[in-house]
């Protein structure tokens, strides 16, 4: 069997794949609901625009509750902690992820307009509020979580919803937003043509030049801000088993969040990479070069999200109140042989369905017009 | 210490959104197959009709299916939410099936029903029909994995404590996933799956024959439920998740709230058919019983016992005294104590450390609770006996009137005379909540008769909630309530209208209402 300090890793860098593969695929069709009642103003365009993920939605919405297993599987403490702390936050999230399926497959069966734009609006905050909080919760990590562990691990959560809502966060909410904004723009661009397609090019540049800034924001506020960064005060025994408590762990007011950049200068390749992403959508959204501003919203999620990655390792979970309990990927992690089964079983299948999932969209691809929409009008959604 | 507020409070929460997913669960897992079967004829035949059936029903499965992904969504984030010392506890065995379940069925169920839905002009034919029943097995390997995930909750093998990470952790894979509560659990509610989407499709096609309205296409739904159907209620039946109330205590336990039987009787035991279970006085009235068939039933022997709620009890009492001894002993563990004669002896208690665990909700401390604690505990140890007794009841009579109904709609089949029994067709539309309420029913069964585990013998349920605020349940439990009432009614709604307008809505010009129109239309011009 593989070394127990090896699975830990792997898992880390799975829940990550996971994670991206969610921004990456879900993100464009939280980006593109988000912004479909503004860049769609006829009926028409905007079922084009629905209609352009209709038939990936759902799988799409996997990754993301795959991710949510593979947390629960491989850091369940991570996973009580987060969801039972941040509660309100959680119900947020679930409360606007209740509106796609039912807004996507119900909006288009009845003719009523009131009660195809109410779904419209509903698409869009299930689109545009996950984006929000999940970003929110990213910025958070970074403060600190207000949380300890008593002596038989419970976890008790001190804080409340509306300290979620603090300045930092709130840019890092815009920079999630904003890129899966930009993300979902620049798939209307691909699959879309006429007013539709023009007005997403408008928003998924707006989108970047946000992004852009808010992103830079966030990383001045780490160089320059007195956020504190957490570190082990001592060695780690990298392969024990569950243990946050055993640990020593400092926080560091002086930009400690970067250790991990000076001393690994290489994983600087992600805030550049996001970087200039952003910098490409800017200039090629606005000259109409939908493939390549895809790409270049596509490096502004993979940088992000490794950017955030990057510098927590390996914390998970850092505790603003009792550092000792911040949970990391060394120590709140599953046993040996739980991470050792869930390797096979994703080596088996996380191939098996990058082959299925790129046929089905091999298969659906094509530019959605108007026309498309109008005379299918009774079995598109 | 968590409140019993919040824990009673988290509880009527999940059983809540889990009974509301478990309204459009089973009718996806039905429908799903009798789509691929539509399908399949479809092909074979090349006849147009079945394409217009698959196409049909499958906007109904698509109306419920919205409903049922938003659902899970509840289930997957409560776990976190709610019951986070249970996560913590035993993820490390709990995550593994979630996650795979994702992986494995999730997967593949999602990616294809997008094609399913839209990609009938952009697929050949049996790339279409290879599509839909990519979803069908799909959904029932999700299944698979979530029952096996619940199955591990009512008898939790292959894992071991571990008094270190203070959690319980995978020993064995293979006993996890080959669990026999699992096993037969799955097979029951899947066949149980098969019946609801079979008396949808028998309920609505009854209601266009009444109404004698698109015959050929509503006979031919009506015969393939109508066979479907039958073979999936005898499987319910016969393979019913009876066999599994040999394994574990809690299964024991929980067969005998069922039967109500207050003592071990002689075998083999009588069935109480009916009476009324009085848990103060531990004693069934009016009893009304039928000679030896709950030994045959339960133990497949005329020669075994059924245990008794009252020796179940005695034996939890002295289980609940030696839980107090092991967490004693945990507690030395986990202050460093690592003598032998300590370790061993723990590793010969740890068995009944989840008994132990049980005295918490009375005595925090647990090796300090009064003899009083042990006796409320011991009460504790036995779920709602007249809750289980008359749910178990209402799950096996709509079983078998959905038995006899099949049995008479495959007769009518058979002889293709079910149009001239009004009677039958009739029967057949009012049957349609039947699946539905065995189903609700049966999950309090399992669940409610688990109680007071939810772990079986190793986590109390009042250990394993979150340590949130009595408010935040609250509105939580608000907030879910009101969102899902409205859901529902939107969803009855549309699946009412579109079951009304039947395969006209696919506007294909061929069917009823269009005709209709077109007449009309025809006489004004």
């Amino acid at each position: 069997m593989i070394e127990y300090e090896l699975l830990k890793i792997i898992w880390w860098v799975l829940v990550g794949v996971l994670l991206i593969g969610f921004a990456l695929t879900d993100g464009f069709d939280m980006g593109s609901m988000a912004l479909m009642p503004f860049v769609g103003k006829t009926d028409s365009e905007r079922r084009a625009a629905i209609n352009t993920i209709a038939p990936h939605w759902d799988g799409n919405q996997v990754w993301f509750i795959t991710a949510g297993g593979a947390l629960f599987a491989a850091w369940p403490m991570v996973y009580a902690v987060a969801f039972s702390g941040m509660y309100w936050a959680l119900l947020l999230v679930l409360f606007a992820l209740f509106l796609r399926p039912v807004g996507f497959d119900y909006r288009s069966k009845l003719e009523n307009t009131q009660w195809r734009n109410s779904w419209d609006w509903g698409l869009c905050i299930g689109g545009a509020v996950p984006a929000l909080v999940f970003g929110v919760a990213f910025g958070n990590l970074f403060l600190g979580v207000p949380f300890s562990l008593d002596d038989t691990l419970r976890s008790q959560y001190t804080g409340s919803f509306f300290a979620l809502l603090n300045p930092f966060a709130l840019i890092c909410g815009i920079v999630s937003l904003s890129m899966l904004c930009a993300h979902g723009g620049a798939w209307l661009m691909l699959r879309t043509d006429g007013n539709l397609h023009n007005r997403s090019a408008k928003a998924t540049q707006i989108m970047a030049i946000v992004f852009l800034v808010c992103f830079l924001a966030a990383g001045a506020w780490l160089v320059f801000g007195n956020i504190s960064g957490y570190s082990y005060a001592t060695a780690v025994n990298t392969n024990a088993a569950l243990n946050p408590l055993a640990k020593d762990v400092v926080t560091n007011a002086n930009h400690g969040w970067l250790n991990n950049y000076a001393t690994y200068p290489i994983t600087m390749a992600a805030p550049i990479a996001a970087i200039l992403g952003a910098l490409l959508v800017i200039v090629s959204a606005a000259k109409h070069k939908a493939a390549v501003s895809f790409t270049g919203t596509s490096l502004m999620i993979v940088g992000a999200i490794l950017t955030a990655g990057f510098a927590l390792f390996p914390f998970l979970l850092p505790s603003s109140i009792d550092p000792t309990s911040s949970l990391t990927m060394w120590d709140a992690v599953s046993s040996h042989k739980t991470l050792g089964v869930m390797t096979v079983a994703a080596c088996i299948f996380v191939p098996l369905i990058l082959i299925y999932t790129s046929w089905s969209y091999y298969k659906m691809w094509g530019v959605i017009t108007n026309k498309h929409i109008e005379e299918n009008s009774h079995s598109l959604y | 210490m968590i409140s019993e507020s919040v824990v009673d409070l988290s509880r009527f929460q999940f059983a809540m959104t889990a009974m509301y997913h478990f309204l459009f669960v089973p009718l996806t897992l039905g429908l799903a197959f009798i789509l691929a079967i539509m399908e399949t004829t479809y092909v074979i035949s090349g006849k147009e009709i079945y394409k217009d059936m698959t196409k049909f029903w499958g906007k109904l499965f698509g109306i419920n299916f919205a409903l049922g992904v938003t659902t899970g969504l509840t289930m997957e984030f409560q776990f976190g939410t709610n019951w986070a010392y249970y996560s913590h506890y035993v993820g490390d065995i709990f995550g593994a099936p979630l996650a795979i379940e994702g992986l494995m069925a999730f997967f593949l169920e999602s990616t294809f029903i997008g094609l399913f839905f839209f990609g009938w002009d952009r697929l050949s034919k049996v790339q279409h029909l290879g599509v839909t029943w990519l979803v069908a097995i799909g959904s029932n390997m999700s299944a698979l994995w979530i029952l096996i995930a619940n199955g591990w909750m009512q008898n939790p093998v292959g894992a071991a404590f571990n008094y270190e990470t203070m959690r319980m952790e995978l020993v064995d894979f293979g006993a996890l996933i080959f669990n026999p509560v699992a096993q037969v659990k799955f097979v029951h509610t899947v066949s149980a799956g098969y019946v609801t989407g079979a008396i949808f499709v028998l309920a609505i096609s009854s209601y266009y024959l009444l109404k004698k309205r698109d015959l050929p296409f509503a006979r031919r739904s009506f015969a393939i439920a109508a066979i479907f159907g039958l073979a999936s209620t005898l499987s319910v039946i016969l393979l019913g998740d009876e066999s599994g109330y040999e394994l574990g205590d809690v299964q024991k336990t929980k067969l005998a709230a069922i039967e109500a039987e207050w003592h071990t009787e002689p075998a083999p035991a009588a069935f109480t058919l009916f009476g009324l279970p009085n848990q103060q006085e531990m004693r069934t009235d009016y009893a009304i019983k039928i000679p030896y068939v709950m030994g045959i039933i339960a133990t497949r022997s005329t020669d075994k016992e059924v245990t008794g709620l009252r020796d179940l009890m005695k034996e939890h009492e002295v289980r609940i005294r030696n839980g107090m001894v092991a967490y004693s002993e945990l507690e030395k563990l986990r202050t460093g104590d690592r003598s032998p004669d300590l370790l061993a002896s723990f590793e010969k208690n740890q068995k009944d450390l989840g008994y132990g665990l049980l005295l918490k909700k009375y005595s925090p401390n647990v090796v300090d609770a009064t003899e009083e604690h042990i006796q409320a505990a011991t009460k504790d140890t036995i779920p709602n006996v007249a809750a289980l007794f008359f749910s178990f009841r209402a799950m096996v009579a709509s079983g078998f009137l959905m038995l006899l109904l099949f049995l008479f709609a495959t007769w009518a089949v058979a002889k293709r005379n079910a149009e001239d029994k009004p009677w039958l067709l009739k029967f057949a539309l009012f049957a349609l909540p039947l699946p539905w309420i065995a189903a609700q029913t049966g999950w309090y069964v399992a669940e409610g008769g688990r109680q007071p585990w939810s772990i079986g013998e190793i986590l109390p349920t009042h250990l394993s909630a979150s340590s949130v605020s009595t408010g935040d349940v609250w509105g939580s439990i608000i907030a879910l309530a009101a969102f899902y009432t409205v859901l529902l009614i939107i969803e009855m709604y549309l699946m009412i209208k579109f079951a009304r307008l039947g395969p006209s809505s696919l506007h294909t010009g061929k069917y009823h209402f269009e005709k209709l129109e077109a007449k009309t239309g025809e006489a004004q011009s």
